[in-house]
Protein backbone atom coordinates (compact mmCIF):
# COMPACT_ATOMS: atom_id res chain seq x y z
CA UNK A 1 0.00 0.00 0.00
CA UNK A 2 2.80 2.36 0.89
CA UNK A 3 4.41 2.19 -2.52
CA UNK A 4 1.17 2.99 -4.36
CA UNK A 5 0.61 5.95 -2.02
CA UNK A 6 4.16 7.09 -2.81
CA UNK A 7 3.63 6.87 -6.54
CA UNK A 8 0.39 8.86 -6.29
CA UNK A 9 2.09 11.65 -4.37
CA UNK A 10 5.01 11.48 -6.81
CA UNK A 11 2.58 12.05 -9.70
CA UNK A 12 1.03 14.96 -7.81
CA UNK A 13 4.46 16.54 -7.37
CA UNK A 14 5.30 16.03 -11.04
CA UNK A 15 2.07 17.76 -12.10
CA UNK A 16 2.74 20.53 -9.60
CA UNK A 17 6.14 21.24 -11.17
CA UNK A 18 4.48 21.56 -14.58
CA UNK A 19 1.77 23.85 -13.21
CA UNK A 20 4.44 25.94 -11.48
CA UNK A 21 6.44 26.37 -14.67
CA UNK A 22 3.32 27.32 -16.63
CA UNK A 23 2.26 29.76 -13.93
CA UNK A 24 5.65 31.51 -13.83
CA UNK A 25 5.65 31.60 -17.62
CA UNK A 26 2.14 33.05 -17.72
CA UNK A 27 2.74 35.69 -15.04
CA UNK A 28 6.10 36.68 -16.47
CA UNK A 29 4.89 37.22 -20.02
CA UNK A 30 1.44 38.69 -19.42
CA UNK A 31 1.46 42.44 -20.22
CA UNK A 32 -0.80 43.33 -17.28
CA UNK A 33 0.04 41.07 -14.34
CA UNK A 34 3.51 42.42 -13.54
CA UNK A 35 4.88 45.93 -13.83
CA UNK A 36 7.52 46.11 -16.61
CA UNK A 37 10.81 45.31 -14.89
CA UNK A 38 13.19 44.64 -17.72
CA UNK A 39 11.44 45.51 -20.98
CA UNK A 40 10.29 49.07 -21.64
CA UNK A 41 7.25 47.82 -23.63
CA UNK A 42 4.95 45.47 -21.60
CA UNK A 43 4.32 43.36 -24.73
CA UNK A 44 7.99 42.60 -25.36
CA UNK A 45 8.16 39.71 -22.90
CA UNK A 46 5.36 37.95 -24.75
CA UNK A 47 7.11 38.67 -28.03
CA UNK A 48 10.31 36.93 -26.95
CA UNK A 49 8.95 34.15 -24.74
CA UNK A 50 5.42 33.55 -26.03
CA UNK A 51 2.39 33.08 -23.83
CA UNK A 52 1.38 29.67 -22.53
CA UNK A 53 -2.32 30.20 -23.16
CA UNK A 54 -1.71 31.26 -26.75
CA UNK A 55 0.61 28.28 -27.24
CA UNK A 56 -2.08 25.93 -25.90
CA UNK A 57 -4.76 27.49 -28.10
CA UNK A 58 -2.40 27.16 -31.10
CA UNK A 59 -1.97 23.45 -30.38
CA UNK A 60 -5.70 23.10 -29.90
CA UNK A 61 -6.34 24.82 -33.24
CA UNK A 62 -3.85 22.54 -34.96
CA UNK A 63 -5.35 19.40 -33.54
CA UNK A 64 -8.94 20.57 -33.97
CA UNK A 65 -8.48 22.25 -37.35
CA UNK A 66 -6.48 19.31 -38.67
CA UNK A 67 -3.73 21.46 -40.16
CA UNK A 68 -1.01 19.73 -38.15
CA UNK A 69 -1.71 16.13 -39.09
CA UNK A 70 -0.14 16.27 -42.54
CA UNK A 71 3.07 17.76 -41.13
CA UNK A 72 3.11 15.51 -38.12
CA UNK A 73 2.65 12.48 -40.35
CA UNK A 74 5.63 13.47 -42.50
CA UNK A 75 7.85 14.02 -39.47
CA UNK A 76 6.77 10.75 -37.88
CA UNK A 77 7.34 8.79 -41.09
CA UNK A 78 10.84 10.28 -41.36
CA UNK A 79 11.58 9.50 -37.71
CA UNK A 80 10.28 5.95 -37.79
CA UNK A 81 12.03 5.14 -41.07
CA UNK A 82 15.32 6.61 -39.81
CA UNK A 83 14.93 4.70 -36.55
CA UNK A 84 14.10 1.38 -38.25
CA UNK A 85 16.74 1.58 -40.98
CA UNK A 86 19.42 2.88 -38.59
CA UNK A 87 18.69 0.21 -35.99
CA UNK A 88 18.55 -2.70 -38.43
CA UNK A 89 21.69 -1.69 -40.30
CA UNK A 90 23.51 -1.00 -37.01
CA UNK A 91 22.45 -4.44 -35.79
CA UNK A 92 23.51 -6.24 -38.98
CA UNK A 93 26.87 -4.49 -39.42
CA UNK A 94 27.59 -4.58 -35.69
CA UNK A 95 27.15 -8.34 -35.60
CA UNK A 96 29.12 -8.83 -38.79
CA UNK A 97 32.13 -6.79 -37.66
CA UNK A 98 32.09 -8.27 -34.17
CA UNK A 99 32.31 -11.76 -35.69
CA UNK A 100 34.86 -10.83 -38.39
CA UNK A 101 38.01 -9.65 -36.60
CA UNK A 102 39.98 -8.99 -39.78
CA UNK A 103 37.30 -6.80 -41.38
CA UNK A 104 36.80 -5.01 -38.08
CA UNK A 105 40.55 -4.32 -37.72
CA UNK A 106 40.71 -2.97 -41.29
CA UNK A 107 37.66 -0.75 -40.94
CA UNK A 108 38.38 0.41 -37.38
CA UNK A 109 39.94 3.85 -38.17
CA UNK A 110 37.17 4.67 -40.65
CA UNK A 111 34.43 3.82 -38.19
CA UNK A 112 36.10 5.89 -35.51
CA UNK A 113 36.43 8.77 -38.01
CA UNK A 114 32.80 8.58 -39.13
CA UNK A 115 31.66 8.48 -35.53
CA UNK A 116 33.79 11.47 -34.54
CA UNK A 117 32.56 13.51 -37.50
CA UNK A 118 29.71 15.96 -36.75
CA UNK A 119 27.38 14.08 -39.08
CA UNK A 120 24.78 16.83 -39.46
CA UNK A 121 27.18 18.51 -41.89
CA UNK A 122 26.31 15.69 -44.29
CA UNK A 123 22.85 17.27 -44.67
CA UNK A 124 23.74 19.40 -47.74
CA UNK A 125 25.15 16.31 -49.46
CA UNK A 126 22.01 14.33 -48.69
CA UNK A 127 19.88 17.17 -50.08
CA UNK A 128 21.84 16.96 -53.32
CA UNK A 129 21.62 13.18 -53.45
CA UNK A 130 18.08 12.59 -52.26
CA UNK A 131 16.31 15.91 -52.90
CA UNK A 132 14.28 17.92 -50.42
CA UNK A 133 11.67 15.20 -49.74
CA UNK A 134 11.47 12.57 -47.03
CA UNK A 135 14.52 10.56 -48.17
CA UNK A 136 17.13 13.18 -47.25
CA UNK A 137 15.72 13.54 -43.71
CA UNK A 138 15.67 9.78 -43.27
CA UNK A 139 19.31 9.68 -44.38
CA UNK A 140 20.30 12.27 -41.77
CA UNK A 141 18.44 10.38 -39.06
CA UNK A 142 20.04 7.09 -40.12
CA UNK A 143 23.57 8.49 -39.80
CA UNK A 144 22.74 9.54 -36.23
CA UNK A 145 20.98 6.34 -35.14
CA UNK A 146 23.28 3.88 -36.89
CA UNK A 147 26.42 4.55 -34.86
CA UNK A 148 24.72 4.36 -31.48
CA UNK A 149 23.17 0.99 -32.27
CA UNK A 150 26.27 -0.22 -34.07
CA UNK A 151 28.65 0.40 -31.17
CA UNK A 152 26.27 -1.17 -28.69
CA UNK A 153 25.76 -4.30 -30.77
CA UNK A 154 29.47 -4.59 -31.44
CA UNK A 155 30.17 -4.43 -27.72
CA UNK A 156 27.27 -6.77 -26.93
CA UNK A 157 28.42 -9.49 -29.31
CA UNK A 158 32.02 -9.29 -28.13
CA UNK A 159 30.97 -9.64 -24.52
CA UNK A 160 28.97 -12.83 -25.03
CA UNK A 161 29.97 -15.14 -22.22
CA UNK A 162 32.52 -17.61 -23.67
CA UNK A 163 31.10 -20.34 -21.43
CA UNK A 164 27.54 -19.86 -22.71
CA UNK A 165 28.96 -19.94 -26.22
CA UNK A 166 30.98 -23.11 -25.61
CA UNK A 167 27.95 -24.71 -23.98
CA UNK A 168 25.74 -23.95 -26.98
CA UNK A 169 28.39 -25.43 -29.27
CA UNK A 170 28.57 -28.58 -27.17
CA UNK A 171 24.78 -28.81 -27.39
CA UNK A 172 25.20 -29.00 -31.15
CA UNK A 173 24.39 -25.46 -32.31
CA UNK A 174 25.51 -24.68 -35.88
CA UNK A 175 27.14 -21.28 -36.57
CA UNK A 176 23.77 -20.05 -37.80
CA UNK A 177 22.02 -21.26 -34.64
CA UNK A 178 24.74 -19.66 -32.52
CA UNK A 179 23.96 -16.35 -34.20
CA UNK A 180 20.22 -16.74 -33.73
CA UNK A 181 20.19 -18.20 -30.22
CA UNK A 182 23.32 -16.82 -28.55
CA UNK A 183 24.81 -13.74 -30.22
CA UNK A 184 21.53 -12.00 -31.07
CA UNK A 185 19.78 -12.38 -27.70
CA UNK A 186 22.96 -11.40 -25.92
CA UNK A 187 23.34 -8.29 -28.08
CA UNK A 188 19.68 -7.36 -27.66
CA UNK A 189 20.08 -6.15 -24.08
CA UNK A 190 22.75 -3.74 -25.31
CA UNK A 191 20.59 -2.72 -28.25
CA UNK A 192 17.64 -1.86 -26.04
CA UNK A 193 19.85 0.23 -23.80
CA UNK A 194 20.70 2.29 -26.89
CA UNK A 195 17.21 2.48 -28.43
CA UNK A 196 15.99 5.20 -26.08
CA UNK A 197 18.85 7.39 -27.25
CA UNK A 198 18.24 6.44 -30.86
CA UNK A 199 14.56 7.44 -30.84
CA UNK A 200 15.49 10.93 -29.72
CA UNK A 201 18.21 11.21 -32.33
CA UNK A 202 15.94 9.95 -35.11
CA UNK A 203 13.65 12.86 -34.22
CA UNK A 204 16.60 15.25 -34.23
CA UNK A 205 17.58 14.06 -37.72
CA UNK A 206 14.06 14.50 -39.07
CA UNK A 207 13.42 17.93 -37.57
CA UNK A 208 16.85 19.39 -38.32
CA UNK A 209 16.52 18.08 -41.88
CA UNK A 210 13.16 19.80 -42.25
CA UNK A 211 14.59 22.90 -40.70
CA UNK A 212 17.39 23.04 -43.26
CA UNK A 213 15.16 22.61 -46.28
CA UNK A 214 11.70 21.19 -46.80
CA UNK A 215 8.12 22.01 -47.71
CA UNK A 216 6.32 19.99 -45.06
CA UNK A 217 6.80 18.54 -41.59
CA UNK A 218 6.74 20.00 -38.08
CA UNK A 219 10.26 21.35 -38.52
CA UNK A 220 9.01 23.22 -41.58
CA UNK A 221 6.09 24.65 -39.53
CA UNK A 222 8.52 25.87 -36.89
CA UNK A 223 10.76 27.41 -39.52
CA UNK A 224 7.78 29.25 -41.09
CA UNK A 225 6.66 30.58 -37.73
CA UNK A 226 10.16 31.71 -36.91
CA UNK A 227 10.26 33.59 -40.21
CA UNK A 228 7.32 35.72 -39.08
CA UNK A 229 8.54 36.03 -35.46
CA UNK A 230 5.55 33.98 -34.30
CA UNK A 231 7.20 32.64 -31.16
CA UNK A 232 3.97 31.04 -29.90
CA UNK A 233 3.78 28.72 -32.90
CA UNK A 234 7.45 27.79 -32.44
CA UNK A 235 6.73 26.76 -28.85
CA UNK A 236 3.60 24.91 -29.94
CA UNK A 237 5.66 22.93 -32.46
CA UNK A 238 8.24 22.10 -29.80
CA UNK A 239 5.55 20.86 -27.40
CA UNK A 240 3.93 18.66 -30.07
CA UNK A 241 7.31 17.16 -31.05
CA UNK A 242 8.22 16.49 -27.43
CA UNK A 243 4.89 14.74 -26.85
CA UNK A 244 5.45 12.46 -29.80
CA UNK A 245 9.04 11.74 -28.83
CA UNK A 246 7.72 10.66 -25.43
CA UNK A 247 5.16 8.38 -27.11
CA UNK A 248 7.86 6.71 -29.22
CA UNK A 249 10.11 6.33 -26.18
CA UNK A 250 7.23 4.74 -24.28
CA UNK A 251 6.70 2.27 -27.15
CA UNK A 252 10.37 1.29 -26.94
CA UNK A 253 9.93 0.73 -23.21
CA UNK A 254 6.90 -1.49 -23.89
CA UNK A 255 8.86 -3.57 -26.40
CA UNK A 256 11.76 -3.77 -23.96
CA UNK A 257 9.52 -5.01 -21.15
CA UNK A 258 8.09 -7.71 -23.40
CA UNK A 259 11.37 -8.92 -24.91
CA UNK A 260 13.65 -8.56 -21.91
CA UNK A 261 11.64 -10.50 -19.33
CA UNK A 262 14.64 -12.74 -18.76
CA UNK A 263 16.76 -9.97 -17.32
CA UNK A 264 17.10 -9.83 -13.57
CA UNK A 265 15.80 -6.64 -12.00
CA UNK A 266 16.68 -5.39 -8.62
CA UNK A 267 13.97 -5.47 -5.99
CA UNK A 268 11.81 -8.25 -7.29
CA UNK A 269 10.46 -9.10 -3.87
CA UNK A 270 6.84 -8.37 -3.18
CA UNK A 271 5.65 -6.73 0.02
CA UNK A 272 2.70 -8.58 1.48
CA UNK B 1 37.82 -53.30 -25.58
CA UNK B 2 38.01 -49.94 -27.36
CA UNK B 3 38.21 -46.98 -24.99
CA UNK B 4 35.26 -44.57 -25.08
CA UNK B 5 37.70 -41.71 -24.79
CA UNK B 6 41.44 -41.85 -25.38
CA UNK B 7 43.74 -38.85 -25.02
CA UNK B 8 47.17 -39.79 -26.35
CA UNK B 9 50.28 -37.80 -25.58
CA UNK B 10 48.46 -34.46 -25.45
CA UNK B 11 50.53 -31.27 -25.27
CA UNK B 12 48.92 -27.82 -25.13
CA UNK B 13 51.12 -24.75 -25.50
CA UNK B 14 49.49 -21.34 -25.36
CA UNK B 15 51.12 -18.41 -27.13
CA UNK B 16 50.46 -14.88 -25.94
CA UNK B 17 48.79 -12.97 -28.79
CA UNK B 18 50.78 -9.80 -28.01
CA UNK B 19 54.24 -11.23 -27.52
CA UNK B 20 54.73 -14.38 -29.55
CA UNK B 21 57.84 -15.44 -27.62
CA UNK B 22 55.83 -15.71 -24.44
CA UNK B 23 54.64 -19.30 -24.23
CA UNK B 24 52.95 -21.33 -21.58
CA UNK B 25 52.77 -25.10 -21.76
CA UNK B 26 49.76 -26.04 -19.67
CA UNK B 27 49.73 -29.76 -20.42
CA UNK B 28 52.64 -31.88 -21.66
CA UNK B 29 52.57 -35.46 -22.86
CA UNK B 30 49.37 -36.31 -21.02
CA UNK B 31 47.54 -39.55 -21.78
CA UNK B 32 44.20 -40.62 -20.38
CA UNK B 33 41.81 -43.39 -21.36
CA UNK B 34 38.28 -43.93 -20.17
CA UNK B 35 36.52 -47.25 -20.73
CA UNK B 36 32.84 -47.39 -21.73
CA UNK B 37 30.70 -46.97 -18.63
CA UNK B 38 33.63 -45.98 -16.45
CA UNK B 39 33.52 -43.05 -14.00
CA UNK B 40 36.96 -41.45 -13.89
CA UNK B 41 37.86 -38.49 -11.72
CA UNK B 42 40.83 -36.28 -12.46
CA UNK B 43 42.27 -34.47 -9.46
CA UNK B 44 45.14 -32.05 -9.23
CA UNK B 45 46.23 -28.83 -7.60
CA UNK B 46 44.52 -25.61 -8.70
CA UNK B 47 45.75 -24.12 -11.94
CA UNK B 48 47.26 -27.38 -13.19
CA UNK B 49 45.50 -27.52 -16.54
CA UNK B 50 42.61 -29.84 -15.69
CA UNK B 51 40.14 -27.71 -17.63
CA UNK B 52 42.54 -27.54 -20.59
CA UNK B 53 42.59 -31.32 -20.75
CA UNK B 54 38.79 -31.47 -20.61
CA UNK B 55 38.42 -28.83 -23.34
CA UNK B 56 40.67 -30.95 -25.54
CA UNK B 57 38.44 -33.97 -24.93
CA UNK B 58 35.39 -31.84 -25.76
CA UNK B 59 36.93 -30.68 -29.03
CA UNK B 60 36.64 -27.04 -27.92
CA UNK B 61 40.43 -26.74 -27.91
CA UNK B 62 42.79 -28.27 -30.46
CA UNK B 63 45.94 -29.69 -28.80
CA UNK B 64 49.37 -28.52 -29.98
CA UNK B 65 50.28 -32.16 -30.43
CA UNK B 66 48.81 -35.55 -29.60
CA UNK B 67 45.56 -37.17 -30.63
CA UNK B 68 42.05 -37.62 -29.28
CA UNK B 69 40.10 -40.77 -30.12
CA UNK B 70 36.43 -41.24 -29.41
CA UNK B 71 35.49 -44.93 -29.58
CA UNK B 72 38.56 -45.41 -31.74
CA UNK B 73 37.78 -42.63 -34.20
CA UNK B 74 39.95 -39.49 -34.31
CA UNK B 75 38.10 -36.42 -33.06
CA UNK B 76 37.49 -33.55 -35.46
CA UNK B 77 35.83 -30.34 -34.35
CA UNK B 78 33.42 -30.30 -31.45
CA UNK B 79 32.88 -33.69 -29.82
CA UNK B 80 29.28 -34.46 -30.74
CA UNK B 81 29.22 -37.66 -28.69
CA UNK B 82 30.07 -35.87 -25.45
CA UNK B 83 28.09 -33.69 -23.07
CA UNK B 84 29.91 -31.00 -21.11
CA UNK B 85 28.95 -29.69 -17.70
CA UNK B 86 30.79 -26.42 -17.12
CA UNK B 87 32.20 -25.06 -13.91
CA UNK B 88 30.66 -21.60 -14.25
CA UNK B 89 27.21 -20.51 -15.36
CA UNK B 90 26.60 -21.86 -18.84
CA UNK B 91 22.82 -21.57 -19.17
CA UNK B 92 21.44 -19.12 -21.69
CA UNK B 93 20.02 -16.40 -19.43
CA UNK B 94 17.44 -15.37 -22.06
CA UNK B 95 15.87 -18.82 -22.08
CA UNK B 96 13.65 -20.27 -19.39
CA UNK B 97 14.65 -23.50 -17.64
CA UNK B 98 12.50 -25.39 -20.14
CA UNK B 99 14.01 -23.43 -23.06
CA UNK B 100 17.49 -24.31 -21.85
CA UNK B 101 16.76 -28.00 -21.42
CA UNK B 102 15.09 -28.27 -24.82
CA UNK B 103 17.84 -26.27 -26.60
CA UNK B 104 20.00 -29.22 -27.66
CA UNK B 105 17.06 -31.09 -29.20
CA UNK B 106 15.97 -27.88 -30.92
CA UNK B 107 19.47 -27.41 -32.40
CA UNK B 108 19.31 -31.00 -33.66
CA UNK B 109 15.98 -30.39 -35.37
CA UNK B 110 13.90 -32.75 -33.24
CA UNK B 111 10.14 -32.20 -33.74
CA UNK B 112 8.93 -29.55 -31.23
CA UNK B 113 6.23 -31.73 -29.66
CA UNK B 114 8.58 -34.65 -29.09
CA UNK B 115 11.32 -32.33 -27.81
CA UNK B 116 8.91 -30.64 -25.37
CA UNK B 117 7.79 -34.00 -23.99
CA UNK B 118 11.37 -35.08 -23.45
CA UNK B 119 12.34 -31.74 -21.85
CA UNK B 120 9.45 -31.87 -19.41
CA UNK B 121 10.40 -35.44 -18.56
CA UNK B 122 13.99 -34.39 -17.82
CA UNK B 123 12.90 -31.39 -15.76
CA UNK B 124 10.88 -33.85 -13.66
CA UNK B 125 13.82 -36.26 -13.37
CA UNK B 126 16.08 -33.54 -11.95
CA UNK B 127 13.32 -32.45 -9.58
CA UNK B 128 12.33 -29.24 -11.33
CA UNK B 129 8.82 -30.06 -12.58
CA UNK B 130 6.84 -26.83 -12.31
CA UNK B 131 9.96 -24.66 -12.62
CA UNK B 132 10.13 -24.84 -16.42
CA UNK B 133 9.02 -21.26 -17.00
CA UNK B 134 11.56 -19.74 -14.60
CA UNK B 135 14.54 -17.88 -15.98
CA UNK B 136 18.01 -18.80 -14.70
CA UNK B 137 18.28 -15.68 -12.52
CA UNK B 138 15.10 -16.75 -10.74
CA UNK B 139 16.59 -20.13 -9.76
CA UNK B 140 19.03 -20.95 -6.97
CA UNK B 141 22.57 -22.12 -7.73
CA UNK B 142 21.66 -25.77 -7.12
CA UNK B 143 18.59 -25.54 -9.34
CA UNK B 144 20.65 -23.99 -12.12
CA UNK B 145 23.09 -26.91 -11.88
CA UNK B 146 20.15 -29.31 -12.18
CA UNK B 147 18.95 -27.48 -15.28
CA UNK B 148 22.49 -27.77 -16.71
CA UNK B 149 22.52 -31.46 -15.92
CA UNK B 150 19.15 -32.01 -17.63
CA UNK B 151 20.27 -29.86 -20.55
CA UNK B 152 23.29 -32.10 -21.06
CA UNK B 153 21.73 -35.49 -20.34
CA UNK B 154 18.65 -34.94 -22.54
CA UNK B 155 20.94 -35.43 -25.57
CA UNK B 156 21.96 -38.84 -24.19
CA UNK B 157 25.72 -38.30 -24.70
CA UNK B 158 27.94 -41.38 -24.62
CA UNK B 159 30.61 -39.45 -22.72
CA UNK B 160 29.97 -36.97 -19.95
CA UNK B 161 32.66 -34.35 -19.29
CA UNK B 162 32.27 -32.53 -15.99
CA UNK B 163 34.45 -29.61 -14.92
CA UNK B 164 34.11 -29.08 -11.17
CA UNK B 165 30.36 -28.80 -11.73
CA UNK B 166 29.47 -28.58 -8.06
CA UNK B 167 32.37 -26.42 -6.87
CA UNK B 168 30.22 -23.32 -6.44
CA UNK B 169 27.55 -25.06 -4.35
CA UNK B 170 27.31 -25.22 -0.58
CA UNK B 171 28.31 -28.49 1.09
CA UNK B 172 24.79 -29.86 1.69
CA UNK B 173 23.50 -29.06 -1.80
CA UNK B 174 26.69 -30.47 -3.19
CA UNK B 175 26.27 -33.86 -1.52
CA UNK B 176 22.65 -34.03 -2.66
CA UNK B 177 23.72 -33.25 -6.21
CA UNK B 178 26.49 -35.85 -6.05
CA UNK B 179 24.00 -38.51 -5.00
CA UNK B 180 21.61 -37.45 -7.74
CA UNK B 181 24.42 -37.63 -10.26
CA UNK B 182 25.33 -41.15 -9.16
CA UNK B 183 21.69 -42.19 -9.40
CA UNK B 184 21.31 -40.78 -12.92
CA UNK B 185 24.62 -42.27 -13.94
CA UNK B 186 23.83 -45.75 -12.63
CA UNK B 187 20.65 -45.80 -14.75
CA UNK B 188 22.58 -45.95 -18.04
CA UNK B 189 26.30 -46.00 -17.16
CA UNK B 190 27.84 -43.36 -19.39
CA UNK B 191 31.56 -42.83 -19.51
CA UNK B 192 32.34 -39.92 -17.22
CA UNK B 193 35.37 -37.69 -16.84
CA UNK B 194 34.91 -35.73 -13.65
CA UNK B 195 37.36 -32.92 -12.93
CA UNK B 196 37.69 -31.76 -9.34
CA UNK B 197 40.23 -30.46 -6.88
CA UNK B 198 38.33 -32.14 -4.06
CA UNK B 199 39.85 -35.56 -3.40
CA UNK B 200 36.93 -36.72 -1.24
CA UNK B 201 34.46 -35.92 -3.99
CA UNK B 202 36.64 -37.76 -6.49
CA UNK B 203 36.93 -40.93 -4.41
CA UNK B 204 33.29 -41.10 -3.39
CA UNK B 205 32.03 -40.82 -6.98
CA UNK B 206 34.55 -42.69 -9.11
CA UNK B 207 35.74 -46.06 -10.32
CA UNK B 208 39.20 -44.63 -10.87
CA UNK B 209 41.04 -41.49 -9.75
CA UNK B 210 43.80 -39.96 -11.87
CA UNK B 211 46.17 -37.55 -10.14
CA UNK B 212 47.79 -34.77 -12.16
CA UNK B 213 51.09 -33.07 -11.40
CA UNK B 214 51.28 -29.38 -10.61
CA UNK B 215 51.38 -27.09 -13.65
CA UNK B 216 52.92 -26.01 -15.93
CA UNK B 217 53.59 -29.05 -18.14
CA UNK B 218 50.98 -31.05 -16.31
CA UNK B 219 50.75 -34.80 -16.81
CA UNK B 220 49.15 -37.68 -14.91
CA UNK B 221 51.41 -38.97 -12.14
CA UNK B 222 49.26 -41.66 -10.60
CA UNK B 223 46.15 -43.79 -11.04
CA UNK B 224 44.10 -45.34 -8.28
CA UNK B 225 41.30 -47.85 -8.68
CA UNK B 226 38.49 -47.22 -6.20
CA UNK B 227 37.08 -50.58 -5.09
CA UNK B 228 34.31 -49.21 -2.89
CA UNK B 229 31.00 -51.04 -3.42
CA UNK B 230 28.13 -49.46 -5.36
CA UNK B 231 25.51 -48.13 -5.01
CA UNK B 232 27.11 -45.53 -2.80
CA UNK B 233 25.82 -42.73 -0.66
CA UNK B 234 28.43 -40.01 -0.85
CA UNK B 235 27.95 -38.70 2.66
CA UNK B 236 28.01 -42.16 4.29
CA UNK B 237 30.83 -43.68 2.27
CA UNK B 238 33.20 -40.97 3.46
CA UNK B 239 33.10 -42.56 6.91
CA UNK B 240 33.99 -46.11 5.83
CA UNK B 241 37.49 -47.38 6.79
CA UNK B 242 38.35 -48.37 3.22
CA UNK B 243 37.55 -44.82 2.02
CA UNK B 244 39.89 -43.35 4.63
CA UNK B 245 42.59 -45.82 3.62
CA UNK B 246 42.33 -44.89 -0.09
CA UNK B 247 42.16 -41.21 0.78
CA UNK B 248 45.37 -41.43 2.80
CA UNK B 249 47.12 -43.30 0.00
CA UNK B 250 46.22 -40.82 -2.74
CA UNK B 251 46.74 -37.79 -0.54
CA UNK B 252 50.25 -39.00 0.27
CA UNK B 253 51.04 -39.05 -3.46
CA UNK B 254 49.31 -35.74 -4.13
CA UNK B 255 50.68 -33.69 -1.28
CA UNK B 256 54.00 -32.83 -2.88
CA UNK B 257 52.27 -31.67 -6.06
CA UNK B 258 49.78 -29.56 -4.15
CA UNK B 259 52.61 -27.88 -2.24
CA UNK B 260 54.51 -27.36 -5.49
CA UNK B 261 51.46 -25.75 -7.10
CA UNK B 262 50.91 -23.59 -4.04
CA UNK B 263 54.52 -22.43 -4.05
CA UNK B 264 54.29 -21.52 -7.73
CA UNK B 265 51.19 -19.46 -7.22
CA UNK B 266 52.77 -17.53 -4.39
CA UNK B 267 55.68 -16.41 -6.50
Amino acid sequence: MRSSGNSASLRAWQVLVLVGILAVWHVGTSPTLLPPLYFDDPHKAAFFFGEPLTVLSRIWNWLYGGEIYRHLWVTLVETVLAFAIGTLSGLAIGIWLALAPVASAVLDPYIKGLNAMPRLILAPIFFVWFGLGIASKVAIGVTLVFFIVFFNVYQGVREVSPVVLANARMLGASPRQLLRHVYLPSAMSWVFASLHNSVGLAFVGAVVGEYLGSSEGVGYLILQAEGTFDINTVFAGIVVLTAFALVLDWMVTLAEDRLMVWQPRSGETERI
Amino acid sequence: MIAALALENITCTFVSPERRQQRYTAVKGASLTVAPGEFVSVVGPTGCGKTTLLNVAAGLLAPSSGSVRIHGEPLEGVNARAGYLFQSEALMPWRSAFGNVVAGLEFRGVAPREAAGSANDWLRRVGLAGFGDRYPHQLSGGMRKRVSLAQTLILDPEILLMDEPFAALDVQTRQLMENELLELWSADRKSVVFITHDLEEAISLSDRVVVLSAGPETRPIGEYRIDLPRPRDVSEIRLSPRFIEIHAEIWHAMKDEVLKGYAQQRQ
